[in-house]
C-alpha cells in the first residue's frame, strides 16, 4: 500500500497562483492554503481564549481576589465562550473541512473556490471587529448566551452588547457560506464510485455538521436581528415592560445553541474516527452503525434545546420531555464509543501521537458525556445549572472532546498538510501534559460546583470551602499553557526540519494518503475510482495510488482571485457600520458592491 | 487475567470510596453552600434521584473506561504482531450496545420523571407564602400573611411547607438555596414558584445563580430555619412599627439626616418614609448582614457603605449622597437601632 510519488509533470499546468508572498496568500483560492489561513487564525484566537481563560483562574485562585474588576471579568468570561466556540473550534473543524475534505473525496478543490476564500475572509474580519470591542469601550459583558433582558440597552447601556451581536451576524455569514460550500462538494464533487456509503466517517461528519450550520444559524441570526433592532431602533421584542417575554430569547438561543454543540463536537468524532482504523490497522467497526449515529445525533439534536432552560420554569411535562429526548441522544453517542473500541479490539495499535490524542478523546469524552447525563434528568440538574459543574463538563466535552480531537487530526494530517512529520516525542509530552492539566484544571470543577459554587461569579467567600478546589484549577490552568507552549514549539520546529514525510506516512486507508504530502494544487493527477470504504487498502490500492498521480494534459485550476477579500472586507465595514456609523457603512457598502461585480463578472480562465 | 482482575478490582473499590470521601465525607461546616447535604423534601427528592444516578455513572465509567484501557493495553503493537483481522462489525454487538444503554437509560427516566411531577406538584394547602423580588443585586422577602418586607434574609419556620413565588425587578436573576432544593429563574413577566419543607433548624447561605450583571457575584442571600417558637417570636417583632429614637440621641439626629439627605426616595422605614427602590429598612438593625448579605452588619461596615456603596459593591445602584463622617455616623447609629 506503500506508493511512491510518481512523476508529477506538474511545470507543464503551473497554477495560477505559485507565488509565497503576502499577495499570493490574500488572492488564494486553493482550499489547502484557506484550509491553512484559517487554522492559523482559529489557533490564534484559541490563545488569545486561553489567554482570557488564564486572567480568570489567577483571578479565582483565591477568595476576594482583586486581580481583575468585577466588570473586566464578566467581560473576560463573554469573550472567552465567544471565542473558544466561534473563533477557535468552529474555525478550527473549517480548517480540516477546506484543507482534507477534496483530498479525501478525490475532489480538486471545493464547489466554489472563490465563496470559501470570501467565507475566510469574512470569517477573519468578523473575529478582528468583536475584538475591536477591548480597545472600544468595553467588549461584551452578558456571557456567550447573551440572555435577554440583560442585553437591553437599559441594563447594558455600553457598545460590547452591540459589537457581540453584529460579530456574530458578520461570523454567521462566514459559516453559511461554508456550510453550503461544503454541502455541495461533498454532494457533488466525489470520486467516481465513491457513494454515499463509501465516504470516510469525517466526510460524513462534515456534511451532518454542515446541514447543522445552514439550518441553525439563520435561528440565531433572526434572534440577533430582534435584539439589533431592540437596541439600534426602540423595537420591544425583548422588552418585558411592554409586554414581551424576554424567554423567547432563550427559545431562540438555544434551539440554535444546541445544534451548535453538535457542530462543535461532530467533526472531532469524524477525526478520531478516521485515525482510529489506521493505527489499529483494522477497518472502522460498525460504519454504518457509527454514520446513522451521527446522522441521529444531528437529527436529535433539534428536540433537546430546552434542557438548557430547566430552571427556567416550563413546566413538569416540557421537563420531562426534554429530558427524556436528552437522553434518548446518549445511545447514539454511546454507540459510537462502543464502535470505537471495538475498532480498537483485536487491532494492532500503534501508539504514536495521533492515536494517543484520539484514545484521549474517547477517554475524556466519556467523562463529559456522563456528566452531561447526570444534568439530562431536571431535578439533579436544578443543583448543577449555572454552577461549576456545568463548566466542567463542557470544559470535557469541548476541550477534552473537541480540542483533543482537533489535536488528534492535526498530528495525523500534518505529515499530509507540510510533507513532514511532528516530533513523536514532543508530541507524546504534549499529550501527557495536556491530559494531566485539563484534570487538574476541570476535575475539581464538578466537586466545586456541586459544593455549591455559581459560575461566572468573579469572586466568593472565604469559608465557603471554595478555596483549595479553586486553586488547583487554576495551578492546573498553567499545566494547559505549558503543553501549548511544547505544542506550538513542536509545530514550528517540524514544519522547518521534520523528517520528510512521504505520500502515506501512517499507511491509511483514505485517498488523501495516495497522493504527495504536501499535495499539487490540483490535488490529483488524475481522479482515482473508489471501488470500496478504504480504498488504498484494497487490492486495487497501488493501482489507485498510480492513478492518482499521473497528470494526463491540461489541469485546470480556478485562478486566484483578490475579490472575495475585498468584498469580505466590504461587508464586514457594511455591518459594522450599523455601531460606527455611516462613515465606515456607506463606503462598506460601496466596497462591497465593486467587490461582488467584479467577482461576478471576472474571467475564471 | 487474575492479576489484572485483583488490580481492577482494587481501582474500583478504591475510586469509590474516594467519590464516597468527596461527595458525602465532608460537612456542611466546611461546604455551607453545598447541594449534597439536603434539608427539604424538595431537596431529599433531588438528592435520591442524584444517588440513582451517580451510582449508574460511575458503573458506566468504570466499566467503559475499563473496557478502553484493557483494549489499549491488550492490543498495543508489539514486535511481531501478526496483521490485525479486518472486522467490519457485528449485528448482535451493535444491537446489544443499543438496548444495554437504553435500558439503564429507562431505569433511570421514570425516577426523573416522578420526581419532577411530584416536585413540581401544586403546593400542599397551608403552607407559608412568600413572595421573593429579585433585584440588581439583592433579594427582597415579602410575607403577605404577616405583612413583613424584608431583604437579603429569609427567615422559615423548620417542619412546615413554604411556597415561594418568584419575580424580578428588572433582569433573570435565579433563587437558589442549596440545602432545601434546586434553583429556579425568577423572570420579568412571569411567576415561577417552588416549595419546599425544611427539616431542620440552621443558618445557610445562598445566592443569585443567574448571571445579572456587574454584581452578580455579590448577589447572596441567608436563610434562618428557626424552631416554630422563634419564627413567632420574628414574625412578631417584624410586625411592630420601627423604633422611634430619642431626637436627643446620635440615633435620633440620624433619623433627621436620614429624613434630610433623600435616603426617603429609596428606602422604607414604615411610618418614617415610602421609598420602594431600595431594602425595606424597617427592622435592618435585626438582620446580620448588609448589601446584598456580603458584609457583616456592624457599625463600621455600615458606615464603609454609606460612605462609598459602588467601592463596596460594583455597580451598585444606591447613590452615595455625599454625607459628611458626622452624618455617616449618625445615620449608622439609626439604622442600627431599628431592631
Amino acid at each position: 500500500m506503500a506508493t511512491t510519488t510518481a512523476p508529477v509533470t506538474a511545470a507543464a499546468h503551473a497554477p495560477a497562483e505559485s507565488g509565497t508572498g503576502l499577495w499570493s496568500w490574500i488572492t488564494t483560492v486553493d482550499h489547502k492554503r484557506i484550509g491553512a489561513l484559517y487554522g492559523v487564525t482559529a489557533f490564534t484566537f484559541f490563545l488569545i481564549g486561553g489567554l482570557e481563560a488564564m486572567l480568570m483562574r489567577i483571578q479565582l485562585a483565591k477568595p476576594e481576589n482583586t486581580f481583575v474588576s468585577p466588570d473586566v471579568f464578566n467581560q473576560l468570561f463573554t469573550m472567552h465562550g465567544t471565542t473558544m466556540i466561534f473563533l477557535a473550534i468552529m474555525p478550527l473543524s473549517a480548517s480540516f473541512f477546506n484543507f482534507m475534505i477534496p483530498l479525501m473525496i478525490g475532489a480538486r478543490d471545493v464547489a466554489f473556490p472563490r465563496l470559501n476564500a470570501f467565507s475566510y475572509w469574512v470569517f477573519l474580519f468578523g473575529a478582528i471587529f468583536l475584538n475591536l470591542s477591548f480597545f472600544l469601550g468595553g467588549a461584551p459583558d452578558t456571557g456567550w448566551f447573551g440572555y435577554s433582558n440583560l442585553t437591553s440597552s437599559q441594563y447594558s447601556p455600553g457598545h460590547g452588547v452591540d459589537f457581540w451581536a453584529i460579530g456574530l451576524q458578520i461570523l454567521g455569514i462566514a459559516s453559511l457560506a461554508a456550510g453550503f460550500n461544503f454541502i455541495i462538494t461533498i454532494v457533488n464533487m466525489r470520486a467516481p464510485g465513491m457513494k454515499l456509503m463509501r465516504m470516510p466517517v469525517f466526510v460524513w461528519m462534515t456534511l451532518v455538521t454542515s446541514f447543522l450550520i445552514i439550518f441553525a444559524f439563520p435561528v440565531i441570526t433572526v434572534a440577533l436581528v430582534f435584539l439589533l433592532f431592540d437596541r439600534l431602533t426602540g423595537t420591544n421584542f425583548f422588552a418585558p415592560a411592554m409586554g414581551a417575554d424576554p424567554v423567547l430569547w432563550q427559545h431562540l438561543f438555544w434551539l440554535f445553541g444546541h445544534p451548535e454543540v453538535y457542530i462543535l463536537i461532530l467533526p472531532a468524532m469524524g477525526i478520531v474516527s478516521e485515525i482510529l482504523p489506521t493505527f489499529s490497522r483494522k477497518p472502522l467497526f460498525g460504519y454504518p452503525v457509527v454514520v446513522y449515529s451521527g446522522i441521529f445525533i444531528g437529527f436529535m439534536g433539534w428536540g433537546v434545546w430546552s434542557h438548557h432552560m430547566f430552571s427556567v420554569g416550563l413546566g413538569p411535562i416540557a421537563d420531562s420531555f426534554f429530558a427524556l429526548t436528552t437522553m434518548l441522544i446518549a445511545i447514539p453517542t454511546g454507540v459510537k464509543i462502543f464502535n470505537w473500541i471495538a475498532t480498537m479490539w483485536g487491532g494492532r495499535l500503534e501508539l504514536k501521537t495521533p492515536m494517543l490524542f484520539a484514545i484521549g478523546f474517547i477517554s475524556m469524552f466519556i467523562m463529559g458525556g456522563l456528566s452531561g447525563f447526570m444534568h439530562a434528568s431536571p431535578p439533579a440538574d436544578l443543583q448543577q445549572t449555572d454552577t461549576y459543574f456545568v463548566v466542567a463538563h463542557i470544559h470535557y466535552v469541548l476541550f477534552g472532546g473537541s480540542m483533543l480531537g482537533i489535536f488528534s487530526g492535526l498530528y495525523y494530517w500534518f505529515p499530509k498538510m507540510t510533507g513532514r512529520m511532528m516530533n513523536e516525542g514532543l508530541g507524546k509530552l504534549h499529550f501527557w501534559l495536556t491530559i494531566l492539566a485539563m484534570n487538574v484544571t476541570f476535575f475539581p470543577m464538578h466537586f466545586v460546583g456541586l459544593l455549591g459554587m455559581p459560575r461566572r461569579v468573579y469572586t466568593y467567600a472565604p469559608h465557603m470551602g471554595f478555596d483549595t478546589m479553586n486553586l488547583i484549577s487554576t495551578i492546573g490552568v498553567f499545566g494547559i499553557a505549558l503543553s501549548l507552549l511544547v505544542f506550538i514549539w513542536n509545530f514550528l520546529t517540524s514544519s522547518r526540519s521534520g523528517a520528510l514525510a512521504g505520500p502515506n506516512p501512517w499507511g491509511g486507508a483514505t485517498l488523501e494518503w495516495a497522493i504527495p504530502s504536501p499535495p499539487p494544487v490540483y490535488n490529483f493527477g488524475t481522479v482515482p475510482t473508489v471501488h470500496s470504504l478504504d480504498p488504498l487498502w484494497a487490492k486495487d490500492g497501488a493501482e489507485i495510488s498510480r492513478t492518482a498521480n499521473q497528470v494526463r494534459g491540461h489541469i485546470h485550476m480556478p485562478p486566484s482571485s483578490v475579490w472575495p477579500a475585498v468584498s469580505a472586507l466590504g461587508m464586514a465595514m457594511l455591518m459594522s457600520g450599523m455601531l460606527f456609523g455611516w462613515w465606515v457603512g456607506i463606503p462598506g457598502l460601496v466596497i462591497m458592491l465593486v467587490g461582488l461585480y467584479s467577482w461576478a463578472f471576472e474571467p475564471c480562465h | 487475567m487474575t492479576s489484572r482482575t485483583t488490580w481492577w478490582f482494587r481501582l474500583t473499590i478504591a475510586l469509590l470510596v474516594l467519590g464516597a470521601a468527596a461527595l458525602g465525607g465532608c460537612s456542611l461546616h466546611d461546604y455551607p453552600q453545598s447541594s449534597l447535604h439536603p434539608h427539604s423534601d424538595y431537596a431529599n427528592s433531588i438528592q435520591r434521584l442524584l444517588e440513582t444516578l451517580v451510582f449508574w455513572v460511575v458503573v458506566i465509567f468504570v466499566l467503559v473506561e475499563g473496557a478502553l484501557i484493557v483494549t489499549v493495553v491488550r492490543f498495543r503493537s508489539r514486535p511481531g504482531a501478526p496483521e490485525p483481522k479486518h472486522v467490519h462489525g457485528n449485528t448482535t454487538l451493535e444491537v446489544a450496545w443499543t438496548i444495554a444503554p437504553a435500558l439503564i437509560l429507562a431505569l433511570v427516566a421514570v425516577p426523573t420523571v416522578l420526581t419532577i411531577f411530584k416536585t413540581q406538584a401544586k403546593a400542599p394547602a397551608g403552607s407559608l407564602e412568600v413572595k421573593v423580588v429579585g433585584h440588581q443585586w439583592w433579594w427582597e422577602f415579602q410575607y403577605p400573611e404577616y405583612g413583613i418586607v424584608t431583604a437579603s434574609e429569609l427567615h422559615v419556620p423548620v417542619g412546615r411547607t413554604v411556597t415561594v413565588s418568584l419575580e424580578t425587578a428588572d433582569v433573570i436573576h435565579s433563587f437558589w438555596f442549596p440545602i432545601v432544593g434546586g434553583k429556579r429563574d425568577v423572570v420579568p413577566n412571569h411567576v415561577n414558584h417552588i416549595w419546599f419543607t425544611p427539616d431542620s433548624v440552621g443558618e445557610f447561605p445562598g445566592q443569585c445563580a443567574e448571571l445579572c450583571g456587574v454584581s452578580h457575584a455579590n448577589m447572596r442571600m441567608k436563610l434562618f430555619v428557626q424552631s416554630p417558637e422563634d419564627f413567632k417570636a420574628w414574625t412578631a417583632a417584624q410586625q411592630a412599627g420601627p423604633v422611634e429614637p430619642d431626637s436627643t440621641t446620635l440615633a435620633g439626629k440620624g433619623k433627621a439626616v436620614f429624613l434630610e439627605v433623600g435616603c426617603v426616595a429609596c428606602h422604607t422605614i414604615q411610618g418614617v418614609s415610602p421609598g420602594i427602590i431600595g431594602p425595606n429598612l424597617t427592622h435592618v438593625g435585626t438582620r446580620t448582614t448588609i448589601a446584598g448579605s456580603i458584609y457583616p452588619n456592624t457599625a463600621e461596615n455600615l458606615a464603609k457603605w454609606i460612605g462609598d456603596p459602588q467601592k463596596r459593591k460594583p455597580g451598585a445602584t444606591m447613590l452615595n449622597l455625599g454625607l459628611n463622617p458626622d452624618q455617616i455616623a449618625a445615620v449608622v447609629a439609626y439604622l442600627q437601632s431599628l431592631k
